[in-house]
């Protein structure tokens, strides 16, 4: 686990490319649920306080995301990982900890301290979002169209035929039959959903993508198609995304590097290969010989 | 004039401290354009629903000078405008008229006058629903911050969504407009006919909504400018080919009217005064 942080230190320190500069950065994110007391704040190793009942769903988090990179996110249920994400997407208030991009403003503003209106900004021109469950992340009554077009809106597009003509881009992009693209999501299969997700979630051509847990939930041979849309158009689109998931499978096949969490805070991180054929930590030497 | 004054109530029926404090929130409202001010909206002896909003703005802006016209859809003869005008006459004995030209306080529901408003003039509106963004999301917490985010994508959206569907979009009254380039606001049931009228007037716009204890402004020479997408420009009623029965107008809005006799239909001017007066010019 240190080698890993202390190479990737130095690839940082040696950047001469831009592809060097992490995309994204994340330092020290804490996220607590509760009033908090002295002890559990001293104490960084307690995730549910004994004496005040706070709860810490994420503690001392930090990563970084590179350009065009695949960062899987790993560990069990309630370790954390889906709040990171929604506290990434700002749809949740971190507790400590600071947030950078490289696209906004040269990366020195910590995009927590920002006012809602640009970090609503920051969301609707520089991020996408994919959730586990297709009713948090799509309109079901108003059409598939307009659900990408909602998105395009929000990032200024105010011409109805460009709107359109985006939407059934993307709409063909994700494989969706366009005669079906002023239907209402709720009359697709829960494959179709996620993919009505993925084309509104790449509208604006955002370069960072959240995947919160995108193939649970759906049958086997559709999560195969799911999965290959996502590595297809990671490859033609260079998105760099941030993929969670507790299925092993997953991220062994989309994810370039790996963090295992546990009890809200990172135990392990490194390549997905060193991670999935090395473990070091107790927990992710179980997490994967449970998977064999 | 002054014998009918019940002197059983205060002048203009509510207490001064109601209408300070109307007042205060009224400037308020101007200065924000757009933006929706709370206040403490009171009894009233008509039922809330039925221009109490209104009303209570007249109330609290009116003094012993000035001169009130009271109408309802254009209309200053409906049963409303009215109890309306003789509830003023009769707890601040003013002057009422039913000449554009002659009020300082206007008080209208769903409409704008077709004789453009001048600086010393105010047009008050009763308004039932003030909140533009209540249709689309029914949670008061949700569009309070939608609305300081300034995010309005939701009623693009249901623009967009009525363009796909119909080819036009449909909402035919309280058209969703930006004030001063920042707050979406109702204009309150008026047709899309009088839109244009609110941008860059003359004279002070004052919302009023007594249910939902809200008031908003557009001051003189604010920008007003309805939602559109930049291929489907804003559009006002058409009445090509089509004039007023009465006073043969062809450039107001018109009602339009089955006559049973004929069993045809038939048009008519909807603002009832300005009617009136070009039937008077006709026949000098």
């Amino acid at each position: 686990m240190m080698e890993t942080k202390i190479l990737s230190q130095q690839e940082t320190d040696d950047a001469f490319d831009e592809h060097d500069i992490p995309l994204m950065k994340v330092k020290g994110l804490s996220k607590r649920y509760g009033e908090g007391c002295e002890k559990c704040t001293m104490d960084d190793s307690i995730s549910r306080c004994p004496e005040c009942g706070a709860l810490w769903a994420c503690r001392d988090i930090s990563i970084e995301l590179y350009p065009k990179e695949i960062l899987g996110i790993v560990g069990e249920s309630g370790s954390g990982k889906s709040t990171l994400m929604r506290c990434l997407y700002f749809e949740e208030q971190v507790t400590h900890g600071a947030m950078y991009l490289s696209i906004f403003r040269s990366g020195k503003a910590d995009l927590f301290k920002e006012s809602s209106q640009i970090q609503r900004y920051i969301r609707n021109h520089m991020m996408g979002m994919v959730f586990q469950n297709p009713w948090m992340g799509l309109r079901m009554h108003i059409s598939g169209g307009g659900n990408i077009a909602e998105k395009l809106i929000a990032a200024d597009m105010y011409h109805v035929g460009s709107i359109r003509c985006r939407a059934a881009e993307l709409w063909r992009r994700v494989e969706m039959p366009l005669e079906r693209m002023d239907e209402s999501p709720r009359n697709f299969s829960g494959g179709m959903q996620q993919r009505v997700q993925i084309a509104k979630a790449l509208a604006n051509h955002p370069p960072l993508l959240f995947l919160d847990e995108v193939t649970t939930g759906l049958d086997l041979s559709v999560q195969a198609k799911v999965l290959d849309l996502v590595r297809q158009l990671q490859q033609e689109l260079g998105v760099a995304m941030l993929i969670v998931s507790h299925d092993l499978a997953v991220i062994r096949m989309l994810a370039d590097r790996t963090v295992v969490m546990k009890h809200g805070r990172i135990i392990e991180e490194g390549l997905t290969d060193q991670i999935l054929e090395d473990p070091q930590h107790p927990y992710t030497q179980l997490l994967v010989r449970s998977l064999l | 004039m002054l014998s009918l004054i019940d002197e059983r109530y205060n002048f203009a029926f509510l207490d001064e401290g109601s209408k300070r404090e109307i007042r205060r929130k009224t400037l308020k409202a101007v200065a924000i354009p757009g933006y929706q001010v709370p206040f403490a909206s009171r009894e009233l002896p008509i039922a809330r629903g039925w221009g109490t909003g209104g009303l209570q703005l007249t109330l609290s802006l009116i003094g012993p000078k000035d001169v009130l016209k009271v109408i309802d859809q254009g209309s200053d003869d409906s049963v409303n405008a009215v109890s309306i005008r003789h509830l003023v006459e009769n707890t601040a004995g003013i002057a009422t008229t039913e000449e554009t030209g002659e009020a300082t306080i206007i008080q209208t529901r769903h409409r704008i006058p077709e004789q453009p408003l001048r600086e010393n003039q105010i047009l008050v509106f009763q308004v039932p629903l003030p909140e533009p963004l209540r249709v689309i999301e029914p949670r008061e917490e949700i569009t309070r911050r939608q609305h300081a985010e300034m995010d309005y994508s939701s009623m693009w959206l249901s623009l967009y969504e009525d363009i796909v569907h119909w080819g036009v979009v449909t909402v035919s009254h309280s058209y969703p407009c930006i004030a001063h380039g920042r707050y979406l606001f109702s204009p309150s049931p008026i047709p899309r006919w009088d839109i244009p009228k609110l941008n860059h007037a003359e004279c002070l716009y004052l919302f009023g909504a007594g249910r939902e204890k809200r008031i908003y402004a557009i001051p003189p020479y604010t920008d007003v400018l309805p939602l559109s997408f930049e291929d489907y420009p804003f559009e006002v009623e058409s009445f090509v080919g089509r004039a007023c029965c009465k006073c043969g107008s062809s450039d107001t809005f018109l009602n339009e009217i089955f006559d049973e006799a004929s069993g045809q239909k038939i048009y008519q001017c909807s603002d009832t005064a300005f009617c009136k007066k070009r039937q008077r010019e006709r026949e000098i």
